[in-house]
């Protein structure tokens, strides 16, 4: 594997990485809150069939993006409802908002497109572009020399390719996405607002105790939840795609389950963790069967890795996973 | 009493003799979905083009998992729907299985060739030739002597088009290098364009600057990421042509929807057996429209044109990947 070819795995892992981080970090806060939830798939795949649909009949994608997190958002507030006000079982509501994202999204889209549950294809303003940076070999320096942009990366120096292949030339969101990263660890380990959206999710009487609104927090957990799901699902639909298909989060939402847990419910290692399993999936894209050392290792190994890692992990062998202690049981003031 | 008997009888008479006045076809489409844009989508076509000349109806349903295959046969068949049209290589096992049962009942379905039963219409399509025309076109348009080759499900249906394929860009250029890529191995790799578009760019890197994507809902993402990317794309079953105008190449035609027009009009009485359309049958062949026409030079156009008479004529052989479960000149 040359220089090159390395750049353009760790090119396609960004790409793949980043729906998982977003949702990854999504459900960070809502479990470091005690709300587990399992319904980000469907949170995501709501954001994506609405950032697609408004897109494609607005023609802006920004107006697709919000719509998006308004999706994610609404199904969050019933995610909130369902565990926190009424404090029902929140593996449950997450299952049943998965459920019902999957059946509406093409159930609306048929009604609506009449295109067999998917969107027109997006066009010009209703996808979001690759954002070029200042020195870096993209589309329009092809467009310039009539050749293409491979093969004008591949003339360059090893440093330049990093910088026009590896970091420049991606969707705005993959830059969010990144970006939060070192938020979400600011917000929950250097501000008031984390320190208590943690405790919410260890011990809750405790906050309770000191005067401050146990339910008033996890909703706000929930909250961000849907809003970084409803990026994940714009991502998705709008920068990755060019529309919504039915389906297409494709078990993505789990995958960044399997990654939160893999990092033990830590932004930093949230990201490096995603990073890994979309790292997987870019090898199992780009060779298909991949030979060690004469053993044949076939494509549907590196599929399955990240859930075997997820495995590895809950059994204990490297280091223990412990969710935070109050996650899944609804806060209940007076007994 | 015999008067309850005989109004029973006559109910019953003509409760039967609706049923057969009403014995509309039905079409069973595999899990890609009607809506793929592709294979499936051609069924419907033709299926619709149908209703529209005769003013019939047809019932319908989409699979969404391996396990209705067998039910929705059955359903159908019960129902009293003649003839019961399926779609797709995987149907073979569930027909073989539900046939026997209704001998009243003809069946149809699409790219099977291999199941016996009296009361089954098999048609099977000569994709490889159909590709084989596509790969030249592939060839000749490429500048940078690399082609790509985006396969749905692994399964031999889909390395029999890679293979056509793959010898018709030999054909052309002895020299070039054919990028193959499989989606999966599972029947979501029909509907995963996320997928398709990450393999496509994976292509692009290696140096492809045409992809031929016969991978059902998938190809929808590699036709999407070849536009983007500036480079040329090939679709599959239908016409694709106009999805991307001036960015698809051309489209291997597989006249399903001919097939599936055919089996209706015939209705119940629809002739049984195995059938391969092929170049000369006009089953598969390439799309040339307004969308395509100034890609398609009149130099590639003459090439093309005489490698298919000369596979019809029987001067030109493309070699089957079912002859001997391998491709001559492409490694899977």
């Amino acid at each position: 594997m040359d220089f090159l070819t390395l750049i353009q795995v760790f090119d396609s892992t960004v790409r793949l990485s980043t729906p998982l981080l977003l949702a990854c970090l999504a459900g960070l806060f809502s479990e470091r809150a005690g709300i587990f939830d399992i319904g980000l798939e469907g949170k995501m795949l709501m954001a994506a069939f609405f950032s697609a649909a408004i897109a494609s009949v607005t023609g802006s994608v920004w107006l697709g993006l919000l719509a998006g997190i308004a999706a994610s958002m609404v199904l969050a507030g019933l995610h909130g409802l369902a565990s926190i006000t009424f404090r029902g079982n929140q593996l449950i509501s997450g299952v049943a908002i998965n459920f019902l994202a999957a059946g509406m999204t093409v159930l609306i889209a048929q009604d609506w497109f009449r295109q067999g549950g998917r969107t027109p294809s997006l066009i010009g303003g209703g996808r979001f572009g690759g954002l070029e940076f200042p020195g870096a070999i993209g589309p329009a320096d092809a467009e310039a020399t009539g050749r293409p942009v491979s093969e004008l990366i591949a003339g360059t120096n090893p440093l330049h390719q990093v910088y026009s292949d590896l970091i420049s030339g991606h969707s705005i969101l993959v830059y969010v996405a990144f970006l939060a990263v070192p938020a979400t660890w600011w917000v929950l380990f250097r501000t008031r607002f984390g320190l208590r959206l943690r405790a919410v999710g260890e011990n809750p009487a405790a906050v309770d105790t000191s005067g401050v609104s146990v339910v008033g927090l996890r909703y706000a957990a929930v909250a961000i939840c849907g809003l970084l799901c409803g990026i994940a699902g714009a991502y998705l639909a709008t920068a990755l795609q060019a529309g919504f298909v039915k389906d297409m989060t494709a078990g993505r939402g789990f995958i960044a389950l399997a990654a939160l847990i893999f990092a033990k419910w830590r932004p930093w290692q949230a990201m490096w963790a995603c990073l890994l399993f979309g790292f997987l999936q870019a090898i199992a894209l780009r060779y298909q069967n991949i030979d060690v050392g004469g053993v044949v290792i076939p494509v549907q190994v590196m599929d399955a890795l990240p859930y075997i890692l997820t495995v590895v992990i809950l059994a204990g062998f490297v280091g223990k996973a412990i969710p935070p202690r109050a996650g899944g049981e609804p806060y209940v003031k007076e007994r | 009493m015999t008067l309850l008997k005989s109004l029973m009888g006559a109910a019953a008479a003509m409760a039967l003799s609706a049923g057969a006045a009403l014995a509309e076809p039905a079409l069973i489409f595999d899990l890609g979905g009607k809506f793929d844009k592709s294979f499936n989508e051609a069924a419907f076509t033709g299926a619709q083009r149908w209703a529209d000349e005769t003013g019939g109806s047809f019932r319908e349903i989409e699979l969404q998992s391996e396990a209705q295959r067998e039910q929705a046969l059955r359903r159908f068949a019960e129902a009293g729907a003649n003839p019961i049209i399926t779609m797709g290589f995987a149907m073979a096992d569930p027909l073989s299985n539900v046939a026997p049962d209704y001998p009243d009942t003809k069946f149809v379905v699409v790219d099977v060739t291999w199941i016996a039963g009296d009361n089954i219409r098999q048609i099977g399509f000569a994709e490889h030739e159909g590709s084989y025309l596509v790969g030249m076109l592939a060839a000749m348009a490429s500048k940078s002597g690399t082609v790509g080759f985006v396969g749905g499900m692994d399964v031999p249906l889909i390395r029999h088009f890679g293979c056509g394929y793959a010898q018709g860009v030999k054909s052309v250029s002895p020299d070039a290098k054919i990028i193959a890529n499989m989606t999966g191995t599972t029947p979501a790799a029909w509907n995963d364009p996320v997928k398709g578009s990450e393999l496509t760019k994976a292509q692009i890197s290696q140096g492809a600057d045409v992809v031929y994507a016969a991978a059902g809902g998938t190809g929808v993402g590699v036709l999407q990421t070849a536009a983007d990317e500036g480079i040329l794309s090939i679709g599959v079953d239908s016409n694709q042509n106009h999805l991307h105008p001036g960015k698809v190449l051309t489209s291997m035609l597989k006249r399903v929807d001919v097939a599936v027009y055919d089996a209706m009009k015939a209705g119940g009485e629809v002739e049984t057996g195995v059938f391969v359309l092929g170049l000369a049958e006009d089953g598969v062949g390439y799309a040339l429209d307004d969308n395509n026409a100034a890609l398609i030079s009149p130099e590639m156009k003459a090439a093309v044109d005489a490698a298919r008479e000369q596979i019809i004529s029987g001067e030109l052989k493309v070699t089957s990947y079912y002859e001997n479960d391998s491709c001559p000149v492409l490694d899977f």
